[in-house]
């Protein structure tokens, strides 16, 4: 192992200066092909007509040739109507309008139930902090789906809550919470809550205390100085927290699949149903491209966001 | 002190909410009933039928294929990201490269699924590579939208470094690489741990994307399980759920315990250097 590694270092120390550059090449060139140009290609069907071949796209370039002139143009057509399909359906606009809304909802719910519990995790003992910590994150590395799994035996008619409601004498009858929004509200709010945690508490935990102990010696309530004093200094994390829930949760196709009922219309099941169902490849790549428009603010803040904490840490 | 009661149910309400839901699904794996809900008597029936049950036993060895080489290639990748963000400086493209870096985490995946099944295609087609859809391109799909989550990893494992050590071997003539290896990786071994089950487990959960980029004859884990979930709950299902939660909580138990005792260790260590130095 020893002389591998020996072996490794002196004929890598050789290389010396270019080495750096294979280091940067290797993920640069990976993310180029694997994640940057497929979107030129997302882009550039988007442009294209759907038509029944393999694969089921028109091409938007096209060399034709003149036989009788002797010469060749090269065409390149472009067909905008998939744009103005999204444009004049209602279906798409709902999806789109739909997607927000549940997005907003469950980044305000995870900020509801995650900020008391950061802000507690934060405030506990500092040998306790980590394993609290802990605690939140664990369930993140438990599958997703499993997850999304567990939540429909408890909201199903006849589920843990409906059979719970029913023995308390609340309910007469099955509730079922299950296949509503309000299902995949709380289905996408559990499975984001580690997301929100997190930012969150590494802001609080780095937070001054003397700060507060100086507001209460000049008199002002722990009320007060939690509004005036711990909410602002927070606010970088409420920020990367609400964007690292609200930016998947716009495009999430699983939860609302799973949960929610099947006029729970999402952006990201209309365009898993444009491809699956309707095999129809260039609307599903004017969907994407629509979506990615909707999403590149709140991804420039985030990119922002993390680039400002990456420079503070160092 | 009445805050504190506020702050405490706050707490208890949030862990609540996020165990309970699992707690249960174990509990109902060993219903004797197939109705998921109503408790009949004690049973280990369904570990049984899970054990028989073919479909599910290939898919899941697919699935760990996939996720240990895309994890392997991601901590391959993503390390080569992290060093290039944090130790470099400033190079061409570094905009570009940081913005490719970060913008994965939050890409939704229908879009990720898509935007790499229309690669394929167009690669099959303009190079005759990859030859169809199956376990490459469901690997390399992964290795993508993971090795963003090892590159972070690894980059804030970097940047809250002493990069003096690396300094100091510099000046007493070590060449780049041979810092590399002698001083830079055993310190970020952790993260490189830590990083690769990151991955592993992103893969294992990976629905979407998988369905986009297979083929036939190439299902995943999850697939196996959507499908079947979308027809409705089964007790197999809560069976499985509750081995692979076993599983991870297994492991999270053993790597907490081997890095707090290198972390004490390690303390020891400098304290030592401290008292003899």
């Amino acid at each position: 192992m020893r002389t591998v590694v020996s072996v490794l270092v002196s004929g890598l120390s050789r290389i010396g200066l270019w080495g750096r550059g294979v280091v940067v090449a290797i993920p640069y060139l990976w993310l180029l092909l694997f994640f940057m140009v497929p979107f030129l290609i997302v882009f550039g069907i988007s442009f294209s007509e759907s038509i029944i071949a393999q694969p089921p796209y028109s091409s938007l370039v096209e060399w034709l040739t003149d036989e009788d002139a002797g010469t060749s143009k090269l065409q390149i057509l472009l067909n905008i109507s998939n744009y103005f399909r999204l444009g004049g359906d209602d279906l798409y606009i709902l999806a789109y309008l739909n997607s927000l809304r549940i997005a907003a909802v469950t980044t305000l719910m995870c900020l509801a139930i995650g900020y008391p519990m950061a802000y507690a995790i934060a405030k506990a003992d500092p040998a306790r902090r980590g394993p609290l910590m802990m605690l939140v994150i664990l369930p993140f590395w438990t599958s997703f789906l499993i997850r999304i799994y567990a939540w429909i035996g408890i909201l199903k008619g006849n589920g843990v809550i409906s059979n719970l409601l029913e023995w308390a004498g609340i309910t007469s009858g099955p509730v079922e919470i299950l296949y509503s929004d309000w299902a995949v509200y709380i289905g996408m709010t559990y499975c984001y809550l580690p997301f929100m945690v997190l930012p969150l508490y590494s802001t609080l935990e780095k937070m001054d205390p003397s700060l507060l102990e100086a507001a209460a010696d000049l008199g002002s309530r722990p009320f007060k100085s939690f509004l005036s004093i711990t909410l602002p200094l927070s606010l970088p994390g409420i920020i990367a927290g609400s964007l690292l829930v609200f930016i998947p949760a716009v495009g999430e196709f699983v939860t609302p699949e799973l949960l929610g009922g099947p006029d729970t219309l999402m952006i990201g099941r209309v365009l898993w149903n444009e491809f699956f169902a309707n095999r129809d490849w260039p609307v599903a790549s004017a969907v994407a491209i629509a979506l990615l428009l909707v999403l590149v603010v709140p991804i420039m803040i985030f990119q922002h966001v993390q680039g400002k904490q990456a420079e503070a840490g160092r | 002190m009445k805050r504190f009661g506020f702050l405490s149910w706050a707490l208890l309400f949030g862990y609540a909410f996020l165990y309970v839901p699992i707690a249960l699904l174990i509990v109902f794996s060993f219903n004797e009933s197939r109705l998921v809900t109503v408790w009949s008597g004690f049973s280990t029936k369904w570990y049984g039928e899970l054990l028989h049950n073919d479909a599910l036993l290939d898919a899941a060895f697919l699935s760990f294929q996939v996720a240990a080489v895309s994890a392997t290639l991601s901590v391959l990748l993503g390390t080569c990201a992290g060093l290039a963000l944090t130790r470099f400086g400033r190079f061409r493209g570094r905009t570009l490269f940081g913005g490719m870096i970060t913008a994965p985490l939050v890409m939704p995946e229908v879009i990720t699924g898509l935007s790499l099944l229309l690669l394929f295609v167009a690669m099959e087609q303009w190079l005759g590579w990859p030859d169809g859809r199956g376990v490459t391109t469901i690997t390399i799909a992964h290795t993508t939208f993971t090795m963003s989550y090892v590159a972070v990893v690894i980059q804030s494992r970097l940047a809250g470094m002493d990069g003096s050590l690396e300094e100091a071997a510099m000046d007493l003539g070590a060449r780049p690489a041979k810092v590399f290896f002698v001083i830079t990786l055993p310190l970020i071994a952790p993260a490189l741990v830590a990083g690769w089950l990151l991955a592993f487990t992103l893969s294992l959960d990976d629905v979407v994307v998988a369905s986009f980029v297979s083929g036939p004859g190439s299902t995943t884990l999850p697939m196996v399980i959507f499908s079947s979930v979308k027809f409705g709950i089964s007790p197999q299902i809560n069976a499985l759920a509750t081995l692979m939660v076993l599983v991870v909580a297994a492991g999270i138990f053993v790597a907490s315990i081997v890095m707090a005792r290198q972390e004490r260790q390690r303390k020891r260590d400098e304290q030592m250097a401290i008292q003899n130095g």
